[in-house]
């Protein structure tokens, strides 16, 4: 049955949906990496919990003017319009007021969700009678869903897609580095508005399959979770994309096999899956790799200093760095130099004196910047660089 | 190639001479953020009684140096000894003065009350404050002229003011040592003379005090000893034996001129 | 009126003003200290503590269920700080990423296992239920001293009273070393604090205070009181002692309104039920806010900014 789901053979709608989660992720999570670059992440909090309101009121409006409440479209535009209020509301907070982003943030999602579930008890006491559903929005249900609603939501996901596409490239500019980004000639305010606009719409489409509570993880968890595997932001915002879409859609399939697995939650935890895999087995910037990288650079301190106190004749009084050098065969187990040990600390105080008169040399001034206790200058010197520095040493060598 | 490559200038001095009296020794001490260690195995013996410039480029490891020195950040390797113990038995002997832009300004306090924060060890965690505390915390702003600001938001003061209720602060700790990072850093020259006139009462008086510089010109002026410092320790010593060309020259490297020419100009 | 009151009104409404008091007090803290969101992602974790602690329990009982919520708090704290510290990822995002996918696992949890035997759902969690704790003993005002009568009493309000009286042991105890550390965490340590473990410690009060709360009102009450009071306070003043006594107020001032105009509002307009009084008083706290963003005395950033 996975496998059906996953192939897209359980039906049209399941189909719809599962292709609309996709189109979706991957939108969600390119888009999310401008946010998290911009360490905007959880502006998406805000917008996400603002729609409440806004899909209430259309509701009672629709019902009000002799429609049906439940109108897919009418309620999403609601939604639109409460959240783009909200984000409103939110950057006035944060430039108008002495309040920061995040405490604009949270006020606003608080108070646009308390004024939002105001709306769904006066909803439920509405005499219209039917069960509106409403409660489905808060995190996402797939179930028994109209055809028209997939159509919407698989276009929504193509139609965002398509714009993250088209503005991928001043969007990149205005994350990174707004001011450079404005002498180029990209209108700043503006693409932050796009780059809003999109979360928005994101958060829009994506009501009906993960729900208000949960959206802001697709904007969030993929690009966090990409940010592991690369340094380059054209090729993070790709993986956050791959990320989001692989996401949508498993998650999406997953859900179609059983009535009882949430569309919403069930595509966040794929995401999150990703994202621990991410955050311990990266190379560079994941767990293990860090931790492993940080006790082989304590360790190469630790000995480096210990040479030096070794080549100057002064008594090393660290445990750590008595340990390291006992290991690594310079000492002996009373803490006496051995011959290895003797050859390489004269080494590196011979390194150390030669960079202490590069340093001192403007000539050097590129290399000098280098500096940082560790690294052998024949790494960066040719040969004959490092004659001449000798040549300066002598008088000072032979005493 | 022999060992006995010690050298004869200031740099390679004994290491412990004169480390049980120091109020403030450093030995070993390497700190890192990330992959290069901003300060590399540093040995310093700040001398008690005298105002010490910790002097060096750019991004040479002045405040880091004093941070790990304090505990602030946690240094990789070394050992950090205040008056020949370890430094958390000491902590009511020293004072310290933050960088301006380490706190949030817009804080709900007033000057007095951060003044009366130098006082927290003498009030515990319930003491009320007394009159005669109030008198000390109230005396410490006169010796910084600001006074009639006591009961100011801080965030309503100017930069140079700001950094006199931060020493105002540390007179109130009635400490031994006086750490500063960067105490002149964008003040206005009255409050740059009204500072050193306060700093020089307190050598007077016996104490120590050590600041980050970073205003070449002034060194000689200011301070009676220097810590010359770019990552690693480059010079250690008085004025006029640290304070050299040839040492500035290994400290700056090629931006030794334009720090100069920023001093002149 | 003062039979129907005691027994209807009363409780809930006091239930109302301790937990919006007890959310809001640490909330001045975490505003200041830029955690103000700690404060939601706290309150969206604490649904799969407590189904845990019915899987694990088997049963709705109230302390295994505050327990797990607690433990749930504390461990979205820990997981933060070490995403945020070791995968060096800025906290927001940190947080984020934990608590919606804490939430998720709490939901599928939920979904997964047999509850439909118990009241325990998504928008139990999400907005309490506050109408519902009324007091059957209390028959008037006499019923107050009647200790039979009190025995009756909905064991939310004595929990929230302890919970409340527990926070502000804190803050008071505390207070000294949270300001400094919150104001200046380099100078706090030159003096010796422990500046981690004060910061920690507010955390775990101000979860306490959310876990506790949530159980009578649910989470959404939890983010707006532990944010839009101390917000609005902030307006108010520019000193830390004002500010938490305005904040105290606009807790309450929430709390009253919010609850009297959920009840009686749709009333006065013709309409025949209340309205959910957590949302509504969420509601006002929000209205609050806007009504000091505009023209609170001290609504603007002071001074230029540092450095």
């Amino acid at each position: 049955m996975l496998l059906e789901a996953l192939t897209l053979q359980l039906g049209y709608n399941a189909t719809l949906v599962t292709i609309g989660a996709t189109l979706l992720g991957i939108a969600a999570g390119a888009t999310g990496t401008f946010l998290y670059v911009g360490k905007r992440a959880l502006v998406s909090d805000a917008i996400s919990h603002a729609t409440l309101p806004g899909v209430g009121l259309a509701f009672i409006a629709m019902v009000l003017l002799g429609g049906d409440g439940r109108f897919l479209p009418g309620l999403l535009l609601g939604s639109a319009v409460s959240a783009a209020i909200g984000l409103l509301c939110v950057s006035w907070l944060s430039t108008r007021t002495r309040l920061a982003e995040d405490a604009a943030i949270g006020a606003v999602l608080s108070v646009f969700f308390g004024l939002g579930i105001v709306l769904l008890t006066v909803i439920q006491t509405m005499s219209s009678g039917r069960q509106a559903g409403l409660e489905t929005f808060l995190l996402g249900s797939t179930a028994g869903m109209l055809w028209n609603d997939a159509v919407i939501i698989a276009a929504g996901g193509a139609l965002v897609l398509a714009l993250v596409v088209l503005l991928r490239r001043p969007m990149t500019l205005v994350a990174f580095d707004a001011e450079f980004a404005a002498s180029t000639g990209v209108d700043v305010r503006r693409t932050d508005l796009a780059m809003m606009g999109l979360a928005l719409a994101i958060t829009v489409v994506g009501l009906k399959i993960v729900g208000l509570i949960l959206i802001v993880a697709l904007l969030i968890i993929p690009a966090v979770a990409a940010r592991f595997w690369s340094d380059r932001m054209g090729r993070v915002v790709g993986i956050a994309g791959a990320i989001g879409g692989a996401s949508g859609w498993i998650g999406a399939a997953l859900s179609a096999t059983a009535p009882d697995l949430p569309t919403g939650p069930i595509i966040v935890i794929v995401a999150a899956s990703f994202f621990a895999v991410s955050l311990l087995c990266a190379p560079g910037r994941g767990v293990l790799a860090a931790v492993l990288r940080h006790r082989r650079f304590r360790a190469r301190v630790h000995v480096r200093q210990g040479l030096l106190a070794l080549a100057q004749e002064q008594p090393i009084y660290e445990g750590l760095t008595l340990r390291l050098m006992r290991r690594a065969g310079l000492i002996r187990a009373d803490g006496v130099a051995t011959e290895a040990g003797r050859a390489k600390a004269a080494r590196a105080l011979l390194d150390e004196r030669r960079w202490q008169l590069l340093r001192a040399d403007p000539r050097h001034e590129a290399a000098a910047a280098r500096y940082d206790g560790l690294t052998p200058l024949e790494t960066l010197l040719t040969a004959d660089q490092i004659a001449e520095l000798d040549r300066a040493l002598k008088p000072e060598v032979a005493t | 190639m022999n060992l006995t490559l010690a050298a004869k200038d200031g740099r390679n001095q004994p290491r412990d001479e004169g480390r049980a009296e120091s109020p403030l020794a450093v030995r070993g001490l390497t700190v890192s953020y990330g992959e290069k260690p901003a300060v590399f195995s540093v040995d310093a013996t700040f001398r008690a009684g005298a105002m010490t410039a910790i002097v060096g480029p750019n991004g040479a490891g002045k405040s880091t140096l004093l941070k790990a020195a304090l505990g602030i950040v946690r240094p990789l390797s070394g050992k950090v000894t205040c008056y020949g113990k370890p430094l958390a038995k000491q902590r009511g002997r020293i004072a310290y003065v933050p960088q301006r832009a380490s706190v949030d300004w817009d804080f709900p306090t007033r000057v007095i009350d951060v003044v009366l924060m130098g006082l927290y060890r003498q009030l515990g965690l319930l003491g009320r404050v007394r009159a005669g505390q109030m008198e000390t915390a109230l005396a410490c702003l006169d010796r910084v002229g600001m006074r009639e600001f006591a009961d100011r938001q801080i965030g309503q003061l100017s930069g140079g003011q700001q950094q006199r209720v931060f020493l105002a602060r540390a007179l109130a700790q009635g400490a031994e040592l006086y750490l500063l990072d960067e105490p002149f850093a964008g003040v206005d020259a009255a409050t740059e003379k009204a500072i050193i006139a306060v700093l020089k009462e307190l050598k007077a008086q016996g104490k120590t005090v050590v600041a980050v510089h970073h205003d070449l010109s002034t060194v000689p002026e200011y301070f009676d000893r220097v810590f010359l410092i770019n990552t690693t320790r480059v010079a250690e010593g008085t004025v006029e034996e640290a304070f050299t060309e040839a040492h500035l020259h290994e400290a700056y490297g090629g931006r030794l001129a334009t720090a100069q020419m920023s001093v002149a100009g | 009126m003062g039979l129907e009151f005691v027994s209807l009104s009363l409780p809930p409404l006091l239930i109302g003003i301790f937990a919006a008091i007890a959310c809001a007090l640490p909330g001045n803290f975490l505003l200041l200290r830029r955690q103000a969101l700690i404060g939601d992602a706290i309150s969206h974790v604490v649904l799969p503590g407590i189904v845990l602690a019915f899987l694990v329990t088997g049963a709705v009982s109230a302390w295994p269920m505050l327990l797990g919520a607690g433990a749930a708090a504390l461990v979205t704290v820990l997981l933060i700080e070490i995403i945020r510290r070791v995968g060096r990822i800025e906290p927001g995002a940190a947080m984020g990423v934990v608590f919606t996918a804490m939430f998720a696992g709490g939901v599928l949890l939920l979904e997964q296992s047999d509850t439909s035997s118990v009241h325990l759902d998504v928008q139990h969690a999400l907005y309490g239920n506050l109408e519902s704790l009324i007091w059957l003993d209390g028959l008037g005002w006499a019923s107050l001293l009647d200790w039979e009568a009190l025995k009756g009493i909905p064991p939310e309000l004595p929990r929230m009273f302890f919970t409340l009286v527990f926070v502000c042991g804190f803050i008071f105890l505390l207070w000294r070393p949270l300001k400094l550390s919150t104001f200046d965490e380099g100078f706090a340590r030159t003096l010796g604090l422990p500046t981690g473990l004060i910061g920690l410690s507010l955390v775990v009060v101000a979860a306490t205070a959310a876990v506790a709360a949530f159980d009578a009102v649910g989470s959404i009450i939890v983010i707006a009181m532990f944010i839009c009071p101390p917000a609005a306070a902030r307006m108010m003043t520019n000193r830390l002692e004002r500010q938490i006594g305005w904040s105290v107020g606009f807790a309450t001032l929430s709390a009253v309104l919010g609850y009297v105009l959920a009840g009686y509002g749709p009333l006065w307009l013709g309409g025949q039920n209340a309205v959910s009084a957590a949302g509504m008083i969420a509601t006002v706290s929000g209205v609050i806010l806007g009504v000091a963003a505009l023209a609170g005395p001290c609504r603007h950033r002071a001074g230029a900014p540092a450095g």
